[in-house]
């Protein structure tokens, strides 16, 4: 292949991924919306286009408009950096996510993924790790009280889990001998997903919940809570600024909803038949069902959950999760370890 | 304010840095401060080491204006106090005036003013409960609960044509005679209502989220309850067992058959508990009412002091001048001075009116139950998370209209 060709499928890809994904984030605020509105017996959005499917153009265009506030008393250079960080590095992670096998168009045969790296789980890892920094220079920067409380559990939060996180996905990793996201949903191949097949439920199970912490969503979400800290780390933001925390919390909502289908779900794995281009689209469809039933999840919790207290949520995340996941690498190895 | 600088006590000196402790203003304006309550805490990380409540945003000075205003124009103020429970509001001044004047509401105004007081209770607690779960993060239990006070607010509206302040007992009886079916409405909703209770502790009861944040969680003892003036769920949940309602009863609460929930933990679990229960129990006062409620009139027969029917001022000469009289110059009330209580849906409510033989009050001083509530709040919060504060606000179901006066 040409390096200009090269370039300009890399290129074109990363443009539709970028587009899919934002349009995706901005539409998912609305189903999250429409959804919770219906479970508290409320309407949710209808105003803006028919049933409001025009309204997160509307907010996004009210966060371009509005002004761009920028409080007195905040240490202006990280203040501005903190959003675009956490931005940044929440829409890096999916340049390693596959959603689908690959596509053959002319003679170039292009992998439904930006770029196939081999240590691909790492790079996602290690992103959303260095995400916490968005958030705690924010609420440091900020110089305030509430955002710097909020910035505090964020941290402390984040770093916590990310252990549970990390260890919940060493079963998967043992199974398939691999750190490529390929790799692992081939190992899957043919109904065979993790969940059940080498017993990761367990994993499943602490990756779900290290997930929704990862994320600050309900019933984790205490760095914002609300009503303890008003916005927590976000507090002293606003229009565009505020909008990009706003677009990466639910981008990494997206990644570890995509990962959860990768490592847990078989990926793009499902039932395909019919013609050649229903041959294509079916897998991709499989992968984008699996991680609207992920999204839904995190949606119905938040409709039903009341919020952790900062302590328990600690004791939760160390005292519970962190013995659990270990012991499920143990017995995976030790399984593993036996039947080779 | 000199005690809302960092206590010296509690930073550290020696070695390290001095100021250990960081003061944060939790309001005015805060999302779960119920209203304007500003709440001064001095926090190590986010523990509490002392609390101090700010309040006087919201003075109204309504008890000042009582000086004023004729006692039929009062009524109208009381309900502006407490503006989640106007009716009991209501109740408390109307009965006070009317043991100065020696006479008595019919007995079927005295049903109607219970159904009506058992009714705002029910609305009132929905309130509580909703915000109180939105604190602890429990969204949808909010929405569920308006849906259900949103009826409750439409049968005021039907009886005393406003939503809220509906300003509909007099002294001597009622304003108005209930409109036509309204009494076939308060039934359809209080046949309903156990089951909408059923669905609140569905959602939060045996939530076991909702437990670890309420159980043990700002506790108060019986004793410190007790001498700080806690009344009404606050002080049951402390296992103190005093309803006014039931000990010392008024407007015929004698005839009714309710319990009285205690619970004895004393934590934010305890008080949601006795207030879940009386859901239950005021809807049985109000199917109790609504069964046994007398025929007659439900204005007192006392011609200077309720004013006449509208076709009697139009027809009967003597009618027309007490009407006359008592709308321009108003009623004159015996020199004296009298205290009643009633229990409102935070606790005892009481006016103090002194009467100077003038058709205006000399002094009217209310003893409200959320002020004297709200002292206890520091006692449940100190060494605790900045999160328990926030389920403690909650727990004890203050009004800051009521606080400040």
């Amino acid at each position: 292949m040409p390096l200009s060709q090269y370039i300009l499928i890399a290129v074109v890809k990363i443009a539709i991924a970028l587009f899919v994904l934002l349009t995706a984030c901005a539409y998912v605020v609305l189903a999250e919306r429409k959804l919770i509105a219906r479970m508290q017996n409320r309407w949710g959005p209808t105003r803006v286009g028919p049933f409001g499917f025009l309204q997160p153009l509307a907010d996004g265009l009210k966060f371009i408009l509005k002004e761009d506030l920028i409080p007195s008393h905040v240490y202006k250079p990280l203040y501005i950096a903190a959003p675009m960080l956490s931005l940044t590095l929440a829409l890096t992670a999916i340049a390693v996510i596959p959603i689908g096998q690959s596509v053959t168009i002319g003679n170039a045969n292009i992998p439904l993924q930006i770029t196939d790296v081999n240590i691909a789980l790492l790079i996602i890892l290690g992103l959303t790790s260095v995400g916490v920094y968005g958030i705690a220079l924010a609420g440091w920067a900020s110089n305030s009280k509430y955002s710097l409380l909020g910035s505090l559990r964020a941290s402390a939060q984040m770093i916590s889990y990310e252990l549970a996180l990390g260890l919940s996905l060493i079963g998967v990793l043992i199974g398939a001998g691999s750190f490529s996201l390929r790799e692992i949903v081939n190992s899957q191949a043919g109904w065979h997903w993790n969940l059940w097949y080498r017993g990761q439920f367990v994993a499943f199970f602490v990756y779900l919940m290290a997930a929704f912490a990862e994320t600050n969503r309900v019933p984790f979400d205490l760095p914002e809570a609300e009503t303890e800290l008003v916005a927590g780390y976000h507090t002293e933001y606003s229009a565009m600024k505020f909008a990009m925390f706003f677009v990466a919390e639910y981008a990494n909502m997206f990644t570890v909803a995509c990962l959860a289908t990768l490592l847990f779900l078989g990926g793009w794995d499902g039932p395909v038949f019919g013609p050649a281009w229903l041959m294509v689209v079916l897998p991709v469809l499989w992968f984008v069902l699996k991680v609207i039933l992920f999204i839904f999840v995190y949606i119905w919790i938040r409709g039903t959950l009341p919020r952790f207290r900062y302590d328990q949520l600690m004791a939760f995340g160390w005292k519970f999760l962190l013995p659990l996941a270990l012991a499920n690498i143990l017995i995976t190895s030790l399984v593993i370890g036996l039947t080779a | 304010m000199a005690q809302l600088v960092t206590n010296p006590e509690t930073q550290h000196h020696g070695e390290g840095p001095k100021d250990r402790t960081m003061i944060l203003n939790m309001g005015p304006q805060h999302p779960s401060t119920h209203g304007v309550l500003r709440l001064v805490l001095e926090v190590d990380g986010e523990t509490v080491l002392r609390m101090m409540p700010d309040i006087g945003y919201l003075h109204t000075g309504i008890e000042k204006t009582y000086e004023a205003k004729f006692y039929q124009q009062c009524v109208t103020l009381a309900d502006r106090m407490d503006y989640l429970a106007p009716f009991h509001n209501e109740m408390g001044f109307v009965l006070a005036v009317e043991r100065l004047l020696g006479i008595e509401a019919p007995p079927r105004a005295q049903w109607i003013r219970v159904l009506l007081n058992e009714l705002q209770r029910i609305s009132s607690h929905l309130v509580w409960l909703g915000t109180h779960a939105l604190d602890i993060g429990a969204m949808s239990v909010f929405l569920y609960c308006f849906r259900e006070r949103e009826d409750v607010l439409r049968l005021f509206e039907a009886i005393g044509g406003q939503r809220m302040f509906t300003d509909y007992f007099r002294v001597g009886g009622l304003a108005l005679e209930a409109p036509l079916g309204w009494f076939k409405r308060v039934k359809k909703f209080s046949d309903t209502f156990f089951e909408r209770v059923d669905e609140y502790e569905d959602l939060l009861t045996g939530n076991p989220i909702f437990q670890e944040r309420t159980k043990g969680v700002a506790h108060i003892s019986k004793e410190d309850a007790t001498a700080l003036g806690l009344s009404g769920p606050s002080l049951r949940g402390s296992g103190v067992d005093w309803d006014l309602r039931r000990d010392m009863p008024y407007s015929s609460y004698e005839k009714f058959q309710f319990g009285v929930p205690v619970e004895t933990s004393g934590d934010v679990w305890a008080r949601y508990l006795v207030r879940m229960r009386e859901f239950r129990e005021s809807n049985k006062i109000v199917q109790q009412a609504l069964a046994g409620l007398p025929e007659g009139p439900i204005k007192a027969d006392a011609p200077k002091i309720v004013l006449p029917e509208r076709d009697k001022m139009k027809t009967q000469m003597e009618a027309l001048i007490y009407h006359f009289k008592i709308v321009t110059e108003g009623f004159s009330v015996p020199a004296g001075e009298v205290y009643q209580a009633i229990e409102s849906p935070r606790g005892e409510l009481g006016f103090y009116v002194v009467s100077d033989g003038t058709a205006k009050p000399y002094r009217v001083h209310v003893r409200g139950p959320s002020l004297a509530n709200l002292q206890g709040l520091p006692k449940m919060c100190e060494g605790r998370l900045i999160a328990d504060v926030v389920a403690a606000i909650g727990s004890i179901d203050i009004v800051l209209g009521e606080i400040d006066r």
